[in-house]
């Protein structure tokens, strides 16, 4: 077949060419633009979300002592926290932010295949989070449901937000869904298409994996969360009966018949499920690349890890109904879903092994990056230990909604990815920014964030283990919980406020630094394409004249004989320090 | 040598040749970029509509009253019998000619034939508007005279509307969508535009979008009307 790497048709694919500020910065359909309005959105209303858990904190640890947190209040706020931060946040922070940023510069390409939608999908984006927002201001306020909303009782008077919340969250699922298409067939046809010279698969660093597959998936599991949204809000306008069964509702017999609340779970979490891993996988690709960037060490086991993130991808879409074990579903049903459950964590296993594989030996330089890779796979395995609990149907059912719960998703889809987020802010700060950030304010908020991580998550898996409930506004007299839970209740609330406070340094750090010294174009020693921008930081574009070729993998740390104890992968390969070629392991 | 070995040989050249698109130095499709970006859009949209037809399928099997006889809803009388599912049958015809259509489109665009290429492309947008007036036809006919409606129905089970309504309606607004995607291709194509650029495999694109709505309907035909 004839040779069409793209490098041999740059001139076919006319740049669009911004002159004014307004196409520059604000409509603009520059990749690197477009990844820092994303990534700038979705810390904002993560910010938010993360103000929201501080208030269910504060009510959890001293209840009835704020007038302005109601049940309802709490009810809403759990919703939206968990809503914004696993989608409005990770979701677009990792895909939208992350991977617009690096797939066209690790994979030497000038931009997206199709900058103008890539551009909509931002702004597309940007509305469903206004719509999302907007719910707090209308009668009702936002959905109390929680962040599965689940049917009836997400449709249903009594909860909070039944009239108007839940609509304008189901509409901006909606609006969000949409976004992603948009961006996500870009990144996924890039990724395919427009790859440079020598830019083979199997040379792409993992952070592109990590991204590109985790675009599949969500292109894949996303239409389960969009047509369960169409149809509840069907359900909640206009009266149908999909997911609504007769019930009673404030005493009186529904307008719904015959709907199966169960066909909701079904595809809800047949989105929900995948949805974990579109968070995971990016972030297991990017912990890669700064692992072994500042461990000095080619990643252990490219291929392994390559061939681990598709099978995650692959097996996530027949797990789900792991999360459904006390749904009343046929137990050889579970018994099916713990199997392959249990199957996923070889693959995740192999990565966790692999990673520590890395830095063994290695000349590991512990800058702020690395250490909040290494916090990583400390909460990730805990996480992940704790997941095993969960996925067996025995052990879950006792556990199932109790702070047990919290404490593992919050360990390992929320605190692990988030470090990730830190780490490779830090990482790629001086690309994206083209200066150095504060090294000891960066430590600092390190240790804060993880030690403080520890102690609010830790405790919750002793809170579940005794049988406390989730989601629960207050406990009052109950015999079975202990007085000494409250007690820990108010230290977990200390340290997520704590915590909550400590970004603040981060903030500070990201802002001062803006107008702080210079950062050199390759600081940390790397490898990949991002690095070798003929512009620092790389301007519209990426590569002036001509493309990049590739010549070697992105992991050519410490090659014997070689000059320095990195090749960049656009490097031609010198005499007797050839690096090693993942299609060729044994020569 | 045996034939099973020839065979085998067979399929290893084939898996090899895939082994080697996807670990070659160049695009992994060979396909301009849209029409890549086409065939993975068509693949999420698969799925958009196998949830819908799941969860129709779900919400049929249990339902608590009886479904409606379909082929009796759907029957037509030409002033003789009810026939069942007549006018199903004309839409499912004429949608599945408009891909005929479209197909010869596509043909006599890559044969640089501007002219047989609008006016079977706007063909093919006739036959789209005829398929979307028959359902409007369709819809009328239950709303109005059987008194069908999302939330409830004289026949039977309340979710026969609501699927129907639903589905048939998500696959409307689809070919509603292509008739303009359609009209605005035909006229770049009128234009000259792809003579400039040297390609016509927009077209082509536009083509892949067409043909999969026809085959979703197809989906929908078997699913909901033949069940």
């Amino acid at each position: 077949m004839a040779y069409v790497a793209i490098a041999d048709r740059d001139h076919e694919h006319e740049l669009h060419d911004p002159h004014t500020f307004i196409t520059k910065y604000v409509w603009s359909q520059d990749h690197k633009v477009i990844a820092i309005q994303y990534s700038l959105t979705a810390i904002f209303v993560g910010v938010i979300a993360l103000l929201l858990s501080g208030m269910m904190r504060l009510q959890l640890a001293f209840p009835d002592s704020f007038s302005f947190i109601a049940p309802q209040d709490y009810y809403q706020f759990v919703t939206i926290h968990g809503m914004i931060m696993v989608i409005y946040l990770l979701t677009a922070l990792f895909l939208g932010g992350f991977g617009n940023y690096l797939i066209p510069l690790m994979c030497g390409s000038r931009d997206m295949v199709f900058p103008f939608m890539n551009m909509l999908s931002y702004w597309v984006y940007l509305l469903s989070v206004i719509i999302l927002l907007t719910s707090f201001f209308v009668p009702g306020g936002p959905t109390g449901a929680g962040w599965t909303l689940y049917p009836p009782q997400a449709v249903m008077q009594g909860t909070p937000g039944s009239s108007w919340g839940i609509i304008l969250m189901l509409v901006s699922l909606g609006v969000f869904i949409v976004a992603f298409t948009m961006g996500g067939l870009n990144y996924v046809t890039t990724v395919l298409q427009a790859r440079c010279k020598g830019m083979t698969l199997m040379r792409m660093p993992l952070s592109v994996w990590g991204i590109f597959i985790a675009t599949i998936l969500g292109l894949l599991a996303f239409p389960a969360l969009l047509v369960s949204a169409i149809m509840m809000t069907l359900d909640a306008t206009i009266g149908t009966s999909f997911f609504m069964p007769a019930v009673l509702e404030a005493g009186m017999q529904n307008d719904h018949e015959g709907g199966s609340p169960i066909l909701f779970q079904h595809l809800f979490w047949f989105f929900g499920h995948p949805e974990v891993y579109i968070v995971a996988l990016p972030a297991f690709g990017l912990v890669s690349d700064i692992l072994a960037c500042h461990a000095r060490k080619n990643i252990f086991g490219y291929r392994q890890m390559v061939w681990a993130i598709v099978a995650i991808g692959g097996l996530s879409f027949i797990v789900w109904a792991h999360h459904m074990y006390v749904s009343g579903m046929d137990p050889y049903f579970g018994f099916f879903f713990a199997t392959t459950t249990l199957i996923i964590a070889v693959p995740t296993a192999i990565k966790v092994y692999n990673w520590v594989l890395t830095l063994y030996e290695g000349d590991i330089h512990l800058r702020v990056p690395m250490l909040f890779c290494i916090g990583f796979i400390f909460t990730f395995i805990h996480g992940g230990l704790t997941g095993l609990f969960l996925g067996n149907v025995v052990v879950d059912l006792p556990l199932s909604d109790t702070y047990f719960v919290v404490g593992h998703f919050h360990m390992v889809m929320g605190v692990s990815p988030v470090l990730v987020v830190f780490a490779a802010i830090y990482h790629w700060y001086p690309k994206i920014t083209g200066k150095m950030y504060n090294e000891t304010m960066g430590k600092w908020h390190f240790w804060f964030t993880f030690l403080g991580a520890y102690s609010i998550y830790l405790p919750m898996h002793y809170l579940g283990i005794l049988g406390v409930p989730r989601r629960y506004f207050s406990y009052g007299p109950t015999e079975f919980i202990p007085e000494s839970a409250q007690a820990m209740n108010v230290g977990i609330t200390y340290s997520a406020l704590f915590v909550a406070a400590a970004q603040i340094l981060f903030f500070v750090n990201m802002f001062m630094s803006l107008r702080g010294k210079k950062s050199d174009p390759n600081p940390w020693g790397a490898t990949t394409l991002e690095w070798r921008t003929p512009q620092h930081p790389p301007k519209h574009g990426n590569w002036g004249p001509s493309l990049p070729t590739v010549y070697r993998w992105a992991y050519d740390y410490s090659v014997p004989g070689a000059a320095k104890d990195f090749i960049s992968q656009d490097e031609p390969a010198a005499p007797g320090a050839e690096g090693f070629d993942p299609e060729h392991p044994n020569g | 040598m045996s034939s099973a070995a020839v065979a085998g040989e067979a399929t290893a050249s084939r898996w090899g040749s895939v082994v080697e698109d996807w670990s070659a130095e160049k695009q992994t499709f060979h396909a301009p970029w849209g029409k890549a970006m086409m065939w993975i859009f068509l693949l999420s949209d698969t799925f958009i509509f196998s949830c819908f037809l799941v969860g129709y399928m779900h919400v049929r099997i249990t339902a608590q009253i009886p479904w409606p006889p379909v082929s009796e809803v759907f029957a037509l009388s030409f002033g003789g019998d009810p026939i069942p599912l007549i006018l199903i049958a004309i839409m499912t015809f004429v949608l599945i000619t408009s891909s005929g259509t479209m197909a010869m489109a596509v043909n006599y665009g890559y044969r640089r034939n501007k002219k047989v290429t609008v006016l079977l492309m706007l063909a093919t947008a006739l036959l789209g508007v005829t398929f979307v007036s028959m359902q409007a036809f369709e819809w009328t006919k239950l709303i109005v005279d059987e008194g069908v409606r999302p939330w409830g129905n004289p026949m039977g089970a309340p979710q026969f509307g609501a699927a129907f309504f639903m589905i048939t309606g998500f696959h409307g607004m689809h070919v509603s969508a292509g008739v303009i995607y359609l009209l605005v291709i035909a006229n770049r194509v009128r234009r000259g535009d792809y003579d400039k650029s040297g390609s016509y495999e927009t077209v082509e694109i536009a083509g892949l979008y067409w043909h999969f709505v026809d085959l979703v309907w197809v989906f929908i035909f078997a699913f909901f009307y033949l069940w």
